[in-house]
């Protein structure tokens, strides 16, 4: 099936993967660190492994992004 | 009010801008707007506010220049080490354009004093580097029904959104601060100085178009950039019926202070 991760489109062999093994896939280190979108509504994190992909799901990651400096303002 | 003839010659790249005309630049004129943290991306966002004429600039940071800030704090130049950070922004904006009313509060934002200092402003620019400044400076606007622009960036990556009351906030999207240990250490974070300006340049572009009512901001969209392949996406989002602040069954009711993550390069 295709899916879209990021705007990028992927196809996935096989049968259908979780939320949780698609951020597996796609290398994401730190899952405690990204957002996770599936078809413009945000899933909680506990339940990323319960929700199973089907053909034409668009999945957007959004990453925490704080800064790059020690205190104070970036 | 009217614009004098100084004013006309000054702003005439403005003024002849369909979009801006000689109201917008008024608008502008009257404008306030709060920029927390005189960093890498308040910095930028403050030289082109002073530029642009924003009649009041407000200014909050506790810090001092420190010569590690100098790679991207544009503001800031070699003799300002060791000075207030918002003494040093304020004596820069003085000279770019000495219209510019600067206040400075020489504090850290936290609950006890924000929604005091953010009330006199049409606009605030998130400009600080931590999670709980950035979910604080959310809350207080979204109680305080301020817009406000979110800016984050690490190492060669930014993203930016707006919020306008009503609309989808920072909490729709990231809940909580992340947990403590998933944070990025600062021995593995940076940024280049370049990256911090973009998106300090694109925070004071939203505060402008917000001040002049034109265009369209980055209200429900986050725009994300990667300048390591200079490539930039946006993704769209709703209001989060979950969010803990601006939710259907919110448990945010009063401003809180998250949990600041350990951090020191020095001790290392
Ligand atoms: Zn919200």
């Amino acid at each position: 099936m295709k899916i879209k991760v990021n705007g990028k489109e992927r196809e996935i062999n096989g049968s259908s993967i979780s939320l949780a093994e698609l951020l597996k896939r796609e290398k994401v280190e730190n899952p405690e660190m990204v957002s996770v979108q599936l078809n413009n509504e945000f899933v909680d994190k506990v339940k990323l492994a319960g929700v199973y992909l089907k053909q034409a799901d668009e999945v957007d990651f959004l990453y925490f992004m704080g800064g790059g400096s020690l205190n104070g303002s970036v | 009010m009217s614009l004098s003839e100084e004013q006309i010659d000054r702003y005439s790249r403005h003024i002849i801008l369909s979009d801006v005309g000689v109201e917008g630049q008024e608008k502008i004129l009257s404008g306030k707007v709060l920029i927390i943290g005189a960093g890498g991306l308040g910095a930028p966002a403050a030289l082109y506010l002073a530029a642009a004429g924003v009649g009041t600039i407000g200014l909050v940071d506790d810090g001092l220049v420190e010569l590690s800030n100098l790679q991207r704090q544009v503001i800031h130049f070699t003799p300002d080490v060791g000075k207030p950070k918002v003494l040093s922004a304020k004596e820069k904006i003085a000279e770019i354009n000495p219209e510019v009313k600067v206040t400075t509060y020489q504090e850290r934002a936290y609950s006890g004093n924000i929604a005091k200092i953010i009330q006199d402003y049409d606009f605030i620019i998130d400009g600080t580097d931590n999670f709980p400044a950035k979910f604080l400076i959310n809350d207080a606007c979204v109680l305080g029904a301020k817009p406000f622009s979110h800016g984050g960036i690490l190492r060669f990556e930014g993203q930016a959104m707006t919020y306008l009351p009503k609309e989808a906030c920072y909490r729709c999207i990231f809940g909580a601060p992340p947990p403590k240990n998933a944070v990025p250490t600062c021995s593995q974070a940076g940024i280049l100085g370049a990256v911090a300006g973009m998106l300090g340049t694109i925070q004071a572009a939203e505060a402008l178009r917000f001040l002049i009512a034109k265009g369209e901001l980055l209200v429900n969209r986050l725009l994300i950039f990667d300048a390591l392949r200079m490539s930039f996406r946006q993704v769209t989002f709703k209001r989060n019926p979950h969010c803990p602040i601006c939710g259907e069954n919110p448990s945010i009711k009063q401003l809180i202070d998250e949990e600041l993550p350990a951090c020191d390069l020095k001790k290392k």
